[in-house]
């Protein structure tokens, strides 16, 4: 590429001394030599090693389990069933973390009771010398199962007649009466606002469309990962890699019977989560095995139990009408979505019905959501979970009546943006949002005015929402004697997020950022920290950080005052300098004071704790050109821009990261990533070579646009913003291929046959014929090549 | 009967020994046997790239080879890569450009680059993606990882002068 502009632009609001700026992240050096300790990385002494036995069907009655010959197996120290849980059956709701959860099902996710509800349920856990003599025990478990019918989908579960999977079941959800008959349906949304059969009757244009997208994994690359010892003193010490690790001590208590601060759960550096890394898995499990051994028991999942048995993210069917008046206004908008809940009620339709028409301004509204349980892992939550599938299904929609109106898609958009003030159909009206700045920046681009050359060439955009979550943080700061600062957070750092906030630290006692020391704690260390998720760490915990900077920055102006005999009220403190409102003579630096304390008052420990309301939601766009080869349905990104409103970025380099990374994941749910499931409900292809995620080959550089429109409910205006940069790009790439060879795609992931299937399809009613005849005569060739050049 | 082998060989420029089952592979050797853990475990099917190493002059998964393979060979890991004098500049230059967010990958694609950048000082963008075809990343979408490459080759070069 030849041109000359910017390939990655902050527009900024506002500037500030050490927001704002780009330095090395403190655990930088660490990370590039290999020194960084992550979940796999500790050895306790005497450590073992656990493997578990995983069901091999996708539904079936666990008979029995002989575990005897594993036992005798030389190199054997323990093995655990569901036996070995404390709890037994039984409902019971309780708290974990931040929200409730069914111990029954927590407990049963974790090691199959009854039934084996996937392929790869935890059936049996064993403890060995090393992993193979682990592996090799695994082989000696005898397990007899009656093999049920199973059920893989949202749609199929929902089916009268379906294998029903947990017999106790009930749909329960707000304004429906509890039916008693038994239903995989464990989640029911409805959102109405207007009159969407009026509306639809004041349209020009009416678009409805059907949409299937596959399920998906997070696809980090380092594996779930466990070391647990149960100490001598009753209580379990767990270090892993987690992004909440007050979830998983809470879960783990909880299922093992104990209070939660009996577990300690220690994080260790985190190789990506995405949302996957919230489930407690394979730690209830080490616990029991260090129970039973008095050892340290390590678990570590191989890529395929990654694979199969844990959270993918829910594949889904979408049905969604739009309506508008040539005049470009959309009148009514409908949307019926049912996601799949994977083997246990967790259903992400709630935030998919939430988002789906999100970044407009519609007065008309219905959406309707089920969630419904079938026979695959548990759904997780997957950067901006639900939001992407729903918001594929809409952009496409909104995009095709934007082409029919013959009105530039970015102008539609913006004709109908959300904006402050305007109500969502859920309830929730926009406090100061970025959708219509995002719009904007996108139409001003570069990339967008570029012309379009050569054939099969297409050009999409879409935009997305994500809600953005708070919720609580805890953060303390310690000044010592030369000037620096030691900060201790509660926050698993999986992108830099120890910078960020010790950048808002550093900014609020104006020292810089490398005088800070941040360190992620142990839950018996910090106050209750929410996890690593809902693009909330820069937000809550450096708010949290700022408020303890805040505390420090007061308790520093008191020992100034002290020393210099004067009321306190007379001190200001400004970029790291103490000094007297009236008497500019009378100063001194932060660091100086720092070596003043042991005399005046002893050490300063400032504190912050916050569980803030102000969240702001984010708006993410994406301009993307595509070739499609109409020979092989495959399609290439030639060119990707994505554009977000960050609210205020701390350290763009790091959001732009986010953005580049979050949307290359939805270029990889957009193109190839699929859960393949056989009809038994076995996974297919549970390796990283099958289950293809995009290679550095796959893709041009993404370019990045930060548009910065302040929060307001955040000292310095931050919007999370790890998620929101997913939702787009499966939309866009629709859009593009759209205009490339004039199919519009209803499934995901767009592979090659999807996109071939589309444009034969498209032959029948003439639309993309001389395409359609051209691919069929290419079939028809087998193997000759045809003109194409 | 004995159940381990002994294995004789060089890592980052040192003589090192150690005791194997003849099953365990060199990712397992250098991790559980000698706790160098720079070197990441993704996938342990060669599908990955995060257990890279250098054997003998060519970049491997270390998964994919056997420790015993290893016997007189001489090996490369992350651990080797920065010298007492400082970090070498792929690692200034992953830093300084922001080319990490979780890291579990990094060894792995700084041991990786190292190697091309020994045989192609000065690559092209699409030879780095490439080579760089079999280290998986999740986290960056590769933006800032093949920027870091040509600026370490940028920086390489200037060096020389």
């Amino acid at each position: 590429m030849t041109s000359t502009y910017e390939r990655n632009v902050v527009l900024s609001s506002k500037t500030f001394d050490v927001v704002g700026t780009r330095p090395v992240r403190h655990d930088g050096h660490e990370k590039v030599t290999g020194a960084a300790k992550y979940g796999a990385d500790l050895y306790p002494t005497g450590v073992l090693f656990g493997k578990v036995l995983r069901s091999p069907h996708a539904h079936a009655k666990i008979k029995s389990i002989d575990t005897s010959a594993a036992e005798k197996h030389p190199g054997v120290l323990a093995v655990v069933t569901a036996k070995d849980f404390p709890i037994k059956g039984g409902d019971q709701v309780i708290k974990v973390g931040e929200g409730t959860a069914n111990i029954k099902y927590l407990q049963d996710a974790v090691m199959a009771t009854d039934k084996a509800l996937f392929k790869g349920h935890p059936i049996a856990g064993v403890a060995a010398v090393n992993v193979h003599v682990a592996e090799e025990a695994l082989a000696l478990i005898k397990v007899d199962y009656e093999v049920l019918p199973s059920v893989l989908t949202a749609v199929d579960a929902m089916k009268p007649g379906a294998p029903i999977i947990h017999p106790q079941l009930r749909t329960d959800a707000l304004g429906d009466t509890k039916k008693d008959n038994p239903t995989n349906i464990d989640g029911h949304v409805l959102h109405k606002m207007g009159d969407a059969d009026a509306g639809f009757k004041r349209a020009d244009v009416v678009v409805e469309r059907e949409f299937n997208t596959a399920t998906v994994h997070q696809g980090y690359i380092e594996p779930h990962n466990t070391t647990v010892n149960w100490g001598r003193d009753g209580r379990v010490y767990v270090w892993q890699s987690t992004q909440g690790p007050f979830d998983i001590r809470d879960a783990t208590a909880k299922i093992l019977g104990l209070s939660d601060s009996m577990v300690k759960l220690t994080p260790l550096e985190i190789g990506g989560g995405f949302g996957g890394k919230f489930s407690p898995y394979g730690t209830p499990v080490a616990a029991l095995l260090s129970k039973k051994t008095g050892r340290p028991v390590k678990i570590i999942m191989t890529r395929q139990e990654d694979l199969e048995a844990t959270g993918p993210t829910p594949g889904s069917y979408i049905k969604v009408k739009i309506g508008a008046t040539k005049e470009g206004k959309i009148t009514a908008a409908t949307a019926y979505m049912a996601y799949e809940s994977g083997a246990y009620p967790e259903s992400f339709v709630g935030l998919g019905a939430m988002a789906i028409f999100a970044p407009y301004d519609i007065a008309n509204v219905t959406i309707e959501g089920f969630g419904a349980i079938c026979n695959k892992p548990s759904t997780a939550a997957y950067r901006a979970p639900g939001a992407t599938n729903a918001e594929f299904a809409s952009e496409t929609v909104i995009d095709e009546i934007a082409r029919k109106l013959k009105v530039d898609p970015i102008d539609f958009r913006l004709l109908n943006a959300a904006k402050e003030g305007t109500r969502r159909a859920d309830g929730p009206v926009y406090p100061k949002i970025g959708c219509v700045e995002v719009l904007e920046a996108m139409k001003n681009h570069p990339h967008y005015k570029a012309p379009l050359k050569g054939k099969n060439i297409g050009r999409g955009v879409a935009v997305g929402w994500w809600i953005n979550a708070g919720l609580q943080s805890a953060c303390t700061i310690t000044v010592n004697p030369d000037g620096t600062c030691g900060l201790v957070e509660g926050s698993p750092d999986i992108g830099g997020s120890r910078t960020a906030i010790s950048m808002q630290a550093a900014e609020a006692l104006g020292i810089p950022v490398e005088d800070i020391r941040p360190q992620v704690v142990s839950t018996d260390e910090v106050g209750f920290t929410a996890g690593t998720g809902g693009s909330r760490v820069t937000f809550a915990t450096g708010w949290a950080a700022y408020e303890a900077a805040q505390d420090v920055k007061r308790q520093m102006i008191t020992r100034a005052a002290t020393i210099w005999d004067v009321p306190a009220e007379s001190l200001k403190m400004e970029k790291g300098v103490v000094m007297s409102k009236m008497d500019s003579e009378l100063k001194m630096t932060f660091k100086h004071l720092a070596g003043e304390l042991n005399g005046t008052g002893g050490p300063i420990v400032g504190r912050g704790t916050v569980d803030p309301k102000g969240v702001g939601p984010a708006f993410a766009g994406d301009i993307v050109d595509v070739e499609v080869d109409p020979e092989t349905g495959k399609t290439t990104i030639k060119r990707f821009t994505v554009v977000q409103d960050v609210g205020k970025a701390i350290h763009p380099s790091y959001v732009e990261g986010q953005l580049q990374g979050g949307s290359v994941q939805g270029i990889g749910w957009a193109l190839n990533e699929e859960y393949f499931m056989t009809p038994e409900g076995r996974m297919a292809n549970s390796t990283l070579l099958d289950y293809r995620m995009p290679t550095a080959l796959d893709l041009p550089l993404i370019d990045t646009v930060l548009v910065e429109v302040a929060n307001p409910g955040h000292p310095f205006g931050v919007r999370g913003v790890g998620e929101v940069n997913i939702v787009p790009p499966p939309a866009a790439i629709a859009n593009a291929i759209s205009q490339a060879v004039g199919v519009r795609m209803e499934v995901l992931p767009m592979k090659p046959g999807a996109v071939m299937e589309a444009i034969w399809k498209s032959g029948k009613n003439g639309n993309g014929a001389k395409l359609a005849s051209a691919a069929k005569a290419a079939t028809a060739t087998n193997g000759k090549k045809t003109t194409k050049k | 009967m004995p159940t381990k082998t002994y294995v004789q060989t060089t890592i980052n420029g040192e003589q090192v020994e150690f005791l194997c089952e003849p099953r365990q592979s060199l990712l397992e050797c250098l991790r559980d046997i000698l706790h160098l853990t720079g070197t990441k475990e993704g996938c342990n099917d060669g599908n990955c790239g995060a257990c890279t190493v250098n054997m003998d002059g060519r970049i491997v998964c270390s998964c994919l080879v056997l420790g015993v393979e290893a016997n007189g060979k001489e090996i490369g890991t992350i651990e080797g890569v920065a010298t007492p004098k400082g970090l070498h500049p792929l690692q200034l230059a992953f830093l300084e450009g922001a080319a990490l967010q979780c890291g579990i990958c990094t060894p792995g694609f700084i041991v990786a680059s190292k190697a091309l950048l020994e045989q192609n000082p000065r690559p092209t963008e699409q030879e780095i993606r490439f080579w760089l075809a079999n280290n998986l990343c999740r986290c960056t979408g590769y933006d800032k990882i093949v920027r870091a490459v040509m600026d370490a080759a940028n920086r390489m070069e200037a060096a020389k002068r």
